[in-house]
């Protein structure tokens, strides 16, 4: 009896663990592996496991420990130790014996020995570097699987500056004899270059022949490098295009060992990692796209068996058919693909289906058109995943008039949402949709609202910022200003009257600057009763310290009379002992403010926000201070990252490469460019907390571009516009596109339409046509099937640029119409006679006033450098204004600059003094020099001429000026720069400007670097914007050769624009108003069409179409270059709506 | 590329780990403790990709056992599934009709066989055979070990 208990116990563990197989043949559940589990799933309770498991640890510890245990029971150990930690205890001890495991077992025990270093230890922990000698071993070993082991090890974890030690092994193993070591080399050395590319960098011809490779393993290996690679530069594989389409092209074709089949399908892991490779080359590139459409199509047929793989492979091909240069019949079959994703009953693939919806939605809007009802099941789908990804989808087709709907959605969202990552990604979203399209003052205050109680204290801190910005700043109409400033404060009055309490931090902070800075707008609201809500938010338990100087700091903006006196004077009892220094400080200007209305009136001074603070930047006013405290002795002050380096230096061999580097936060780091001193102190300013605050402000910064500002000056203009597309949505027009109808025939076969439809059905299709409203409106455009930007991006992108350029668009503005025909003339007068134009040569009287017209036009350039100024700090200005106390230097250097100018141009070169430049800016200036500039429009060329005045004493030495910029291509014309720059005089540099990238507005920023006599070297920054239109000039071409031009380019865009209606013909007058602005040349006009052509500087032209349809113009643009058709369109728009 | 592959059980014990990016102890512990919340608390017939911080997770379910991966932006979601797929299919083809007990006590094994399939956050070799042969190979150095032999039959 006794027997056969004891048979079956010992045949149970087999039992359990279905012992069937040669590989589970050594289980080890008999072993003490076995009883630790079991012992293990017997327990009830917590606690006991942890028991059990300490008295495992203290066992193994003790054996690990003695001298006697061999390597195998070792093995064994170290499986017992893994299996701990996994379960979350910490086994530390059997660190150094796994590697020693590795280092002395045999090859089985070895491999044990990698497996637990590769659990245990981190690339950084320092117990590695006692593994680099057994890896060097082992890569030398004669026997493969030690090669194997240690090269997967290396791949697994490895110290970065270790690598070297290493790397000649791994690169010889590239020629190994055997493909998985090859394979194996490839990928190590694909993981050095993930980590450290720069050691790599001489290894890349090596990396070509792994891609040559006879194995197709290794092959596929060094894609993942050259993907890395592509990603990064493009440009610098074109060549390699022809090999991977051809590659590609046999794999999909089934020319690869079956071997590489996954579930029939051939290798579709490579197949995919060339897709990827592919749709990086072809981008913006369609010589390079053409070369692959054959193969895409190819691979968009073959994929057809219902299985996951292949719709992987499909997603694929879709997403890089709308990533390179379109081509009809592919974006055909693509968006055909799409469909078929959205539309599947499986759950994986419709949300892949939206997810490729979004990717391609910007460029064809109609295909959400046709999809919406699905997009509507999705936004009520049960799983939040796929809710989120269609929010995600509708972000991207926003516009005006949906955006309530959408906007509601998204905060409905927000409301079930408990990810924090979700919360803040989907606020920023919101606000951002907020501030674009927002539709009246109420919406977009109590949407806010919403964002902000929501949001909490997690969202980004440029939210709140540019919020604020926003309000003080204004827009163009001061009414507007006052209306939305004044429903600001009515709301936050409630609000406070409501539960404070609940509210979050930042949100009180807004509410108490807003308050303090407009609660005066509001009559009848006595300033007394705002400061007892504000007062109230003092005495809550949850209000931070930062939060209640914010308070106090409004209180100190409304304090008035005698109530406020006494009130003023109770806090400071009550603050006045606090140990927070900056609060006690909020508490005592309070109270002496609060006592002397006239200094409060001139330190706080009301409706005063939007004024620029000047900053002395170049923080010179302590220069005094620095030289005193340098000649008693005191160290010299380094940048951060020069500290850095030389503590790098010092140390022979640093064993923390990441630490070190870590501290150096966004804030210290740009103070090294004395830029951010500024910054510093205002946002210290801002909150008095400054070592934390200005690192927040740091990272603002970063933020502040186009997007915040937009809804400012031309987010009223939208709502006109939006009016007209809904109107054509609506009435579907002849002209509309196949693929419009193709979208309306979808939506009405989904639907019973002609039947009476069912409630709910009703309702999505009111949502539907709520959400969808304004997308298809340029449907006509897609007549070529080709991708277009959308409308509203158009509008968009054009308003993010009209609104970073501000105020100052308005003031060009004014003077354009001259400007362009004085443009004009000087094209005519100074540039070749071929120019057809009705304009003779200038008479000598116009020429003075030639040069001050187009000086004045770009007071733009000097308006936007100020902005720059004003927006860089990256805190609202408002605030930082409130905070005068600190840093009240006088606008010192506002004018003298303009009589500058004048003695400027006496400087300018003599060739082109007789030529008309643009104002003469300044650019920056510290103690010793000014910089200054214009751009002066030759027929051939654009130049940039740069003054730099010396106005000390001494001379400077090692003038140094660098230019950099996307857009432009910047040459230096002056033969041997000029080196220094004597004392009281001006040295000129002159730079010809040619545009590499077209964007509406080009710019340059540069740095000027000097040495002073005392030899300390000084650097400077500048920028410098200018229009595009400085660069176009009239294209003479016949209406045939117009004709040939036309078919032979590609990029194109079209737009509706405005229509001049001045009495005589509308055509006719449009089309010259252009021509006089913009410097274009009219070819012909043919009844309602006229064809007109330009050029840029360089040469590359730019076609328009006009044609008078239905009360506006219709125009149509083409060019081989990419955006050019965008830009013009935009200068186009603009010089109409100045007229 | 790949960030990490974790193995748990319904009752979120983990079963198996892999990390293919550096990341600290603490940062380790916080990520299982989120995965097995968040991937134990989807509904049945939910999809099978989620969301974390900036990486998309994918994952599956294969018995008692929940197979979950996290990829980068720009990685292809179904593509993850069949990676996924594939390491079942190993693993099934070593233990022969593997279950979780197969892993439970085998889990060193379990870890050699991602090994060959699975380098640096990438695929290395994704034909069965060669996966199998490698792994059999290699073991059968417990029985006899003899290098030259193995050798012959690893690399043909």
């Amino acid at each position: 009896m006794s027997d056969v208990v004891e048979k079956t116990l010992t045949a149970l563990p087999s039992l359990l663990s279905l012992d069937s197989q040669p590989g589970s043949g050594k289980l080890s559940s008999t072993s003490k592996l076995g009883n630790l589990i079991r012992g293990i799933t017997e327990l009830t309770s917590k606690h006991e496991e942890e028991k059990l498991i300490q008295r495992e640890l203290s066992s193994i510890k003790e054996q690990v420990a003695s001298p006697n245990t061999s390597m195998r029971q070792m093995k064994e150990l170290m499986v017992r130790a893994i299996y701990c930690e996994m379960l979350g205890y910490e086994a530390s001890f059997s660190y150094i014996h796994a590697i020693k495991l590795a280092q002395q077992g045999t090859v089985l025990e070895k491999r044990v020995g990698y497996l637990a270093v590769s659990l245990f230890l981190n690339e950084s922990h320092e117990l590695l570097l006692l593994l680099v000698n057994t890896v060097l071993k082992d890569l030398q070993s004669t026997n493969l699987i030690e090669v194997c082991m240690a090269l997967t090890v290396v791949s697994q974890m490895f110290p970065k500056d270790m690598i070297p030690a290493i790397l000649p092994l791994v690169e010889e193993k590239l020629t190994h004899p055997k493909e998985i070591i090859r394979r194996k080399a490839v990928l190590a050395l694909y993981k050095f270059y993930l980590i450290a590319p720069n050691q790599v960098q001489h290894i890349h011809n090596k990396f070509r022949k792994a891609l040559c490779d006879k194995d197709p393993g290794v092959m596929t290996a060094s894609l993942h490098i050259y993907l890395q690679m592509i990603k990064e530069n493009p440009e610098g594989y074109k060549d390699l295009t022809a090999s991977f389409v051809t590659i590609l092209k046999q794999v999909v074709g089934g020319k690869l060992p079956m071997d590489f089949n996954y579930h029939s399908v051939p290798a579709p892991w490579l197949q995919i990692q060339l897709l990827r490779i592919l749709s990086l080359l072809g981008k913006d590139d369609q010589s390079t796209s053409e070369m692959m459409y054959e193969v895409l199509d190819e691979s968009l047929r073959r994929a057809e068996m219902n299985h996951n793989i292949t719709y992987a492979i499909l997603y694929e091909c879709v997403k890089s058919i709308y990533t390179i240069h379109p081509k009809a019949e592919l974006l055909e079959k693509a968006a055909k693909c799409i469909g078929n994703f959205v539309l599947s009953p499986k759950i994986n693939l419709k949300y892949l289906g939206l997810k490729a919806l979004t990717y391609v939605v910007q460029q064809d809007a109609n295909l959400a058109l046709q999809h919406q009802l699905t997009i509507i099941e999705c936004l009520d789908h049960s799983d939040l995943v796929i809710k989120r990804e269609t929010l995600e989808l509708l972000f991207r087709i926003t516009n005006a008039q949906n955006v309530t709907v959408i906007v509601e959605k998204m905060l409905e969202f927000l409301r079930l949402s408990k990810d924090d990552y979700t919360t803040i990604d989907l606020v920023g979203k919101v606000a951002e949709l907020a501030e674009k399209y927002a539709p009246d003052n109420e919406w977009f205050i109590e949407t806010m609202n919403t964002v902000f109680s929501l949001g909490g204290d997690m969202m980004q801190p440029d939210i709140p910022n540019s919020f604020l910005r926003l309000l003080s700043e204004g827009f163009d109409s001061t009414e507007e200003d006052r209306q939305l400033r004044l429903f600001a404060v009515d709301s936050y009055v409630s609000l406070l009257q409501g539960e404070p309490g609940r509210l979050p931090q930042r949100f009180l902070q807004v509410i108490s600057w807003v308050l303090g800075e407009y609660s005066h707008l509001r009559e009848g609201l006595e300033p007394a009763t705002t400061l007892r809500l504000l007062a109230k938010l003092l005495d809550m338990k949850h209000t931070s310290s930062e939060t209640k100087s914010w308070v106090l700091l409004a209180m100190s903006k409304l304090c008035e009379g005698p109530d406020c006196v006494s009130l003023a004077q109770e806090l400071s009892e009550r603050h006045g002992g606090s140990l927070d220094t900056v609060l006690r400080q909020r508490v005592q200007e309070l109270r002496h403010l609060s006592e002397d209305a006239e200094l409060r009136a001139s330190v706080l001074p009301r409706d005063a926000a939007q004024e620029p603070l000047e900053v002395d930047s170049s923080l010179s006013f302590l220069d005094g201070f620095v030289s005193e405290a340098l000649s008693a002795g005191a160290a010299p002050y380094k940048p951060p990252h020069q500290r850095q380096e030389e503590l790098a230096q010092a140390k022979a061999l640093s064993l923390e490469p990441y630490g070190l580097s870590l501290p150096i936060s966004m804030s210290s780091c740009s103070l090294a460019d004395r830029q951010s001193p500024t910054l510093l102190s205002m946002s210290s300013g801002l909150s008095g907390n400054s070592t934390d605050l200005s690192h927040k402000g740091g990272s603002t910064t970063l933020k502040l571009d186009g997007v915040k500002r937009v809804w400012g000056k031309d987010g009223y203009l939208a709502q006109k516009e939006p009016v007209e597309e809904s109107a054509q949505v609506e009435v579907p027009s002849p002209l509309c596109s196949p693929s419009r109808q193709g979208g309306a025939d979808s939506t009405h076969s989904q639907t019973p339409t002609p039947t009476p439809t069912p409630e709910p059905e009703k309702e999505k299709q009111q949502l539907a046509s709520s959400l969808f409203v304004g997308l298809g409106s340029q449907s006509s455009v897609c007549l070529m099937g080709k991708s277009e930007q959308t409308p509203q991006r158009f509008r968009r992108k054009a308003k993010g640029q009209g609104s970073s350029s501000g105020a100052s668009e308005q003031i060009s503005n004014s003077h354009y119409s001259t400007q362009s025909t004085v443009d004009n003339l000087l094209c005519n007068n100074l540039l070749d006679s071929t120019v057809t134009s009705d304009l003779a040569v200038s008479t000598p009287e116009q020429t003075p006033q030639l040069s001050q017209e187009v000086a004045t036009t770009n007071g733009t350039c000097d308006a936007e450098q100020d902005l720059i100024e004003e927006t860089d700090p990256g805190n609202s200005p408002s605030l930082i204004r409130a905070n005068s106390t600190v840093t009240a230097d006088p606008p010192a250097h506002k004018d003298p600059d303009r009589p500058k100018d004048s003695c400027l141009s006496s400087h300018l070169p003599a060739e082109l003094a007789g030529l008309s430049h643009s104002e003469i800016i300044p650019l920056c200036s510290s103690q010793n020099l000014d910089l200054s500039a214009c751009h002066v429009q030759k027929e051939d060329a654009l130049l940039l001429v740069i003054f730099i005045e010396n106005s000390s004493d001494s001379d400077i030495e090692q003038m140094l000026l660098q230019t950099e910029s996307d857009e432009l291509e910047v040459s230096c014309v002056t033969d041997s720069p000029v080196e220094a720059v004597r004392s009281l005089s001006v040295s000129v540099y002159q730079y010809s400007l040619m545009v590499k990238r077209p964007a509406a507005h080009v710019a340059l920023a540069g740095t000027a670097s000097y040495q002073l006599p005392s030899g300390e070297s000084q650097v400077m920054q500048f920028s410098y914007r200018l229009p595009l239109t400085s660069f176009i000039r009239p294209l003479c071409v016949s209406t045939e050769e117009y004709g040939t031009l036309w078919l032979a380019f590609s990029q194109d865009t079209k737009q509706n624009l405005a229509l001049l209606n001045d009495g005589q013909d509308p055509l006719t007058a449009t089309l010259d108003v252009l021509k006089n602005k913009l410097q274009l040349h009219v070819v012909d006009i043919i009844g309602a069409e006229g064809i007109v052509a330009c050029r840029l500087l360089q040469g590359q032209p730019c076609l328009m179409h006009c044609r008078v349809h239905a009360g506006s113009l219709a125009v149509w643009l083409r060019s081989p270059v990419p955006d050019l058709p965008d830009c013009l369109l935009y200068h186009c728009q603009r010089a109409l709506q100045e007229h | 590329m790949m960030r990490f592959l974790l193995l748990f059980s319904r009752q979120g014990r983990l079963r198996l780990q892999k990390w293919f990016t550096p990341t600290p102890e603490r940062e380790k512990k916080k990520i299982i403790r989120d995965m097995t919340t968040m991937v134990l608390a989807r509904k049945p017939r939910s999809c099978n990709f989620l969301h974390w911080r900036d990486l998309k997770i994918v994952y599956k379910r294969y018995a008692s056992l929940y197979f979950c991966l996290a990829l980068e932006d720009q990685d292809n979601e179904l593509l993850a599934l069949e990676i996924l797929h594939r390491y079942v299919e190993l693993l099934d083809k070593y233990f022969g009709n593997v279950c979780e007990l197969d892993i439970i006590f085998n889990f060193e094994k379990a870890y050699f066989i991602l090994d060959e399939f699975l380098m640096g956050g990438e695929i290395q070799e994704t034909s069965k055979q060669i996966v199998n042969r490698s792994i059999e190979a290699s073991d059968m150095l417990q029985e006899d070990d003899n290098s030259d032999w193995y050798e012959v039959e690893l690399f043909g």
